[in-house]
């Protein structure tokens, strides 16, 4: 594409290859709008994006030398316009970006990241070593982002809907964990793992099953004032099963209203047993893949992409306060009567900043062993409940090598919270040190040994208020970032709000025709090579692939 | 629009697939003739295989062609060397997967894949095993699956253990699944034998009258009753636990004996009850009087009954009506080894010889009795559920099932207590709970009626809805039956041979076919109850000794020559009450 000038015309452009963007951008293609997607990144997904481990290292080196020039591109401007500069760096929005490396160097101290604070060789005596974890660099995909996806939740619905799904293979979780007490300890969710638990006396399991059961049932309204943990300890349900249901099945904090907890704790029954013994799905190869296969929807029913495309500026047509044009940093005007940008290209010049400050804590561990060990290819959600006041409550996500994310012999953790002390490091390493064994722990441990870790924090895109839209161009939409929620509900529905404005009296994301019925001009009916073609295809049950996902064992 | 992607119509895509049915329906029906008439011909050729596996394949439901495919292939072994032999089968396996795929609950692809593991010269059980484990993993329930997988394990010998984990780790993954229970109480008593010397002795003497074939030791049957109780805590609405349980618990199936001979002066007749219903026209049921073999013709009590617990059989006229003999009469029963002796004293118009109820812990057999500190417990986790879910059918019937275990009297009344709830919980069952009431309170006074040693039971206002046990009430002489809600009296009241007073007023009998051939039945006492045509009282013709009959407060009574047609029907009544 680098050479050739882009069609100078559009009905929808977008910039920045996030989760909302590409579901945007495949929605309004999926209608027959005329879409552009352009990024400035040389890879899909944005902050949605999975790197590989040697990737993952250039883009830390990378971030460290911004290049945001600004050009005068002035002279491409018609009359009444008005330029609005666009930004075409993350640097804002993710920061603190902190890398340890504490896997054996093969010789001498090796330079993993940009800030190694500790001595890399006190971890003696550990198999792995960083160049090993180098060589199999390829085998990780590593997500900025850490969600997962609700069997039953706007993702998976939107994904079976559209006919997306086709272009991804997803995993179960298959177990809830959560730390207690100093210990990992399985949670009970489904009906097989509460028969199953060594924990749960029998009177706790009956006592669960039967709040399970009635949570399912809508409730009273007088009964749903105060907050869930009190409603809780009202149910006379023991320590125990107070814990489980508070932090690990409703996954909210004391505080939390009854309502909104129920609300949370029936979403989460409602996705159990749809796919697996958990309500949770994982992406093969991880969640960058999703945004991914959206973009690929769009480029099949027509849509533009552009990769390494930076964008200059948004052309404002002050009286009608719309924006006629876009200008790309290499000075081509493209004119568009929508215009779909990401969170953080937009507000650094022109605009106040959009969202508030409020940023999420991220930490991504390479280990050697699970935290719980058990038969291979766990995929395990951990709730780990505030260690002590003023320190976060966190949730981790423990990825198996049968997910694609990591080599053999290693697993891959996602950690993920609020901000609260300021960097993710602070917030994150107390968890860290407390679950896992770090170079300055003794070797003969239980813990998984971290190989190698990495802290940032990253603006969070469910702090900013949806009234932001009023204050742009009225067809100018921003699309928030990922949200510190396990869930994509936030994501999806944002997305499906801006296909509203822009193409208000057309389905969104009808699903995708078979290939087989779709005519192309050049097709002959009589073509026997075609019937024979199509007849092969026919064989398959269509209807079958239509109501769920493809979940491998 | 413009940039639309162009999409066949409904209508296209429908005339299409009508098309493609059409042309479908045609090569399938071509190819159906084709076979049927080399069948008809005999052919049993190469072709023959080909075309029956093309339509199998797409209907592996057709019975006829398996049936032609295996006339085939037995054909194939007989003109084919056994490398080639081992290879067809080999396809046949690999075809039968296929068809697996289009129909895992297909009766004629698992029939005829047992039939190839049999006829095949090799075969690869592991692979067979691993096949069953996928399918069961797909299906846990699929019955086809579970008998193929039990040859399999026959066939290749997979230890018991293994089975078991395999049972462990489906109940594990869902345990409402019957299948999986049931193989588990097979494979238990395999693996973890009873041990002999905990085993009540059995055919030594005198005979048991159970078998406490309790079948699994006592460590293994107590981390079962752990494995399911965390099932039916986990879910108390699933049955499937709840019935495994239950076969745990030990229903201890009685042996079949001799439990009472009974002998008549004066009708010169004898009587024999089993513990089970017995054939015993056939059987060889010997009888020998004082030393000397007898020929006599048993007949069952009811001409209806072919099996029947109770026989009996006329004396030759003269052999024991004087009184002043004393006879012994022996009953063997060479079928099952066993034998009972009766002794008619001199002075004595009738003997009998039996066991007491009690002793023989008659009916406590639904659940084993023999660990009564385990029942004990089981109770205990059973009430502790039942605290938390005080409506659950399941637990209340079975508390109710360990109460009749432990103390069927001292538990009489919570016993009581928990059928009104479980009628009122589960009232599309009530009629069901009440008989099955109705049994216990019969049984309790059988049992109370043994500690009193007399030959009268009364089990009035009970609200008894049916009658059962009547085998055991060969001796009785009077019953009162009076205030339940009874309808019929059954066929098998006719085993109460001795009866002289039936009291039954205020029930709702309608009818009264099970008083038949009482021989010493005198007095009839029927006052209110819904008898109403001459017909339903016919039965009582065959009682020679009725002098009694109290008919008050029936409908029959309101006809007007009702007391005419009695007297001509029922001579031998003397006192007729209307």
């Amino acid at each position: 594409m680098a050479a050739e000038d882009l069609p100078s015309e559009f009905d929808v452009v977008l910039v920045g290859t996030g989760l909302t963007e590409s579901v945007v951008a495949a929605a309004c293609a999926r209608v027959g709008q005329r879409v552009l997607h352009l990024d400035t990144r040389t890879y899909y997904a944005s902050k949605w994006a999975s790197f590989t481990l040697n990737a993952l290292l250039t883009w830390i080196d990378e971030r460290q030398s911004p290049s945001d020039e600004v050009q005068d591109w002035s002279g491409l401007l018609q009359d009444g316009e008005e330029p609005i500069c666009l930004s075409n760096a993350d640097s804002a929005s993710i920061r603190n970006v902190q890398v340890f490396c504490f896997a054996r160097s093969a010789g001498d101290a090796e330079k993993a990241g940009p800030e190694p604070p500790r001595p890399l060789e006190a971890a003696g005596g550990k198999k792995m070593t960083f160049a090993h974890l180098l060589k199999e660099g390829r085998r990780f995909n590593i997500d900025l982002v850490s969600k997962l996806m609700y069997a039953r939740g706007s993702l998976v619905d939107l994904l079976i809907k559209s006919n997306v799904s086709r272009y991804a293979e997803f995993k179960n979780v298959t177990r809830v964990l959560t730390y207690r007490h100093g210990n990992v300890e399985q949670v009970p969710c489904s009906r097989a793992d509460v028969f199953a638990s060594r924990r749960l006396s029998m009177v706790e399991k009956r006592k669960l099953m039967r709040f399970l059961a009635s949570c399912v049932e809508e409730k009273e309204e007088e009964e749903l004032e105060g907050e869930l943990a009190e409603f809780l300890r009202d149910q006379q349900l023991g320590d125990n099963l107070q814990h489980f249901l508070l932090h690990s099945i409703a996954m909210v904090t004391e505080d939390t209203p009854t309502r909104d907890g129920l609300a949370s704790t029936r979403h989460f029954l409602r996705c159990l047993g749809c796919y697996g013994n958990t309500p949770f799905l994982f992406p093969v190869y991880g969640l960058g893949e999703i945004p991914q296969c959206f973009c690929r929807m769009c480029a099949v029913f027509g849509g533009v992409y552009c990769l390494r495309h930076p964008v200059s500026c948004l052309l404002l047509d002050k009286t009608a306060n719309r924006c006629t044009a876009l200008i790309d940093g290499r000075g081509q005007r493209i004119a568009s009567s929508h215009f779909v940008l990401e969170e953080g290209c937009f507000y650094v010049k022109t605009l106040p900043r959009l969202s508030s400050c409020r940023s999420i804590s991220r930490g991504v561990l390479i280990t050697n062993r699970s935290i719980l060990p058990g038969d291979q290819h766990q995929v395990s959600v951990v709730t780990i409940p505030s260690l002590e006041v003023g320190l976060p409550a966190v949730r981790m996500v423990e990825l198996s090598p049968s997910t694609m994310t990591c080599a053999p012999g290693t697993y891959l953790v996602h950690l993920t919270c609020q901000s609260q002390l300021g960097s993710a490091y602070e917030d994150l390493w107390p968890v860290v040190t407390r679950m896992f064994n770090t170079a300055q722990s003794c070797d003969q441990d239980s813990r998984p040994d971290v190989l190698w870790c990495f802290y940032f924090n990253m603006d969070d895109g469910g702090a900013g208020a949806e009234s932001d839209g009023d204050r742009l161009p009225s067809n100018v939409y921003v699309c928030s970032g990922p949200d510190a929620e396990l869930g994509h509900e936030r994501a999806i529905k944002q997305a499906e709000a801006i296909f509203r404005k822009i193409v208000p009296d057309q389905d969104f994301c009808p699903p995708a025709p078979n290939p087989e019925d779709i005519l192309y001009d050049a097709d002959d009916p009589e073509d026997p090579a075609n019937t024979m073609d199509k007849r092969d295809k026919d064989e398959e049950p269509a209807e079958l692939q239509e109501q769920q996902l493809q979940v491998e064992e | 629009m413009h940039g639309r992607v162009k999409v066949k119509s409904t209508a296209q895509q429908e005339e299409e697939k009508r098309k493609e049915r059409e042309k479908k329906l045609k090569i399938y029906t071509a190819a159906r003739d084709a076979c049927f008439s080399k069948r008809k011909d005999g052919v049993c050729d190469e072709e023959a295989l080909h075309l029956t596996q093309q339509l199998l394949s797409s209907n592996p439901d057709f019975a006829t062609l398996w049936n032609y495919r295996r006339e085939i292939l037995m054909h194939q072994e007989t003109v084919k060397d056994e490398s080639e032999v081992q290879k067809m089968y080999q396809n046949e396996l690999s075809f039968l997967e296929s068809c697996l795929k289009v129909n895992p609950k297909s009766y004629g692809s698992w029939h005829h894949r047992s039939w190839v593991s049999e006829r095949a010269p090799q075969m690869d059980w592991a692979r067979e095993l691993s096949l069953c484990d996928r399918c069961l993993s797909l299906d846990d329930r699929n019955f086809h699956c579970w008998d193929y997988r039990r040859i399999v394990v026959k066939k290749s010998a997979v230890p018991v253990g293994k089975e078991l984990e395999f049972t462990d780790r489906l109940i594990g993954s869902n345990f409402s699944n019957y299948s999986s229970w049931h193989y588990r109480s097979t494979l238990l008593p395999l693996l973890h034998p009873q041990s002999p010397e905990s085993a009540p002795p059995s055919g030594s003497s005198p005979p048991s009258p159970q078998t406490h074939s309790h079948r699994v030791c006592e460590e293994q049957l107590l981390k079962e009753y752990e494995l399911v109780q965390n099932a039916f805590f986990t879910d108390p609405n699933d049955q499937s636990a709840w019935f495994y349980y239950r076969w745990l618990l030990g229903r201890a199936e009685r042996e079949e004996m001799i439990s009472c001979v009974f002998i008549s002066r004066d009708e010169e007749r004898v009587a024999v009850a089993f513990s089970r219903p017995v054939q015993a026209q056939s059987g060889g049921l010997l009888l020998v009087l004082d030393g000397q073999p007898l020929q006599v013709d048993w007949r069952s009590i009811h001409p209806r009954f072919k099996h029947s617990p109770v026989w009996i059989c006329d004396l030759p006229p003269g052999s024991i009506n004087n009184i002043a003999n004393e006879h012994n009469l022996t009953v063997h029963w060479p079928e099952k080894h066993t034998r009972r002796d009766c002794a008619l004293y001199t002075g004595r118009n009738e003997s009998w010889c039996r066991d007491s109820a009690t002793d023989q812990e008659l009916f406590r057999s639904e659940l084993s009795v023999e660990k009564s500190s385990v029942l004990q417990s089981e109770l205990q986790s059973c009430n502790q559920l039942l605290e938390l879910e005080p409506l659950n059918k399941w637990c209340l019937l079975t508390i109710i099932l360990l109460m009749r275990a432990l103390d069927p009297l001292g538990y009489e009344k919570e016993t009581l207590a928990h059928f009104q709830t479980l009628k009122e919980v589960d009232s599309m069952r009530s009629a069901y709970y009440s008989d099955l009431c109705s049994k216990f309170m019969i049984e309790n006074t059988i049992l109370k009626m043994e500690y009193a040693e007399v030959r009268v039971f009364s089990v009035s206002n009970k609200n008894l809805t049916t009658l059962c046990h009547l085998d055991q009430l060969l001796l009785i002489t009077h019953i009162n039956l009076s205030s339940n809600q009874l309808r019929h009296i059954s066929f098998h009241f006719s085993m109460l041979q001795c009866l002289k007073v039936l009291e039954a007023e205020n029930n709702c009998i309608e009818n009264l076919e099970g008083v038949y051939c009482l021989p010493k039945l005198e007095e009839v006492l029927l006052k209110n109850n819904n008898i109403a045509t001459l017909a339903a009282l016919r039965p009582l013709a065959t009682c020679p000794k009725l002098r009694l009959l109290d008919l008050r407060g029936n409908p029959v009574t309101q006809s007007a020559d009702a007391e005419s047609h009695l007297a001509e029907l029922l001579p031998s009544v003397a006192c007729l009450l209307l």
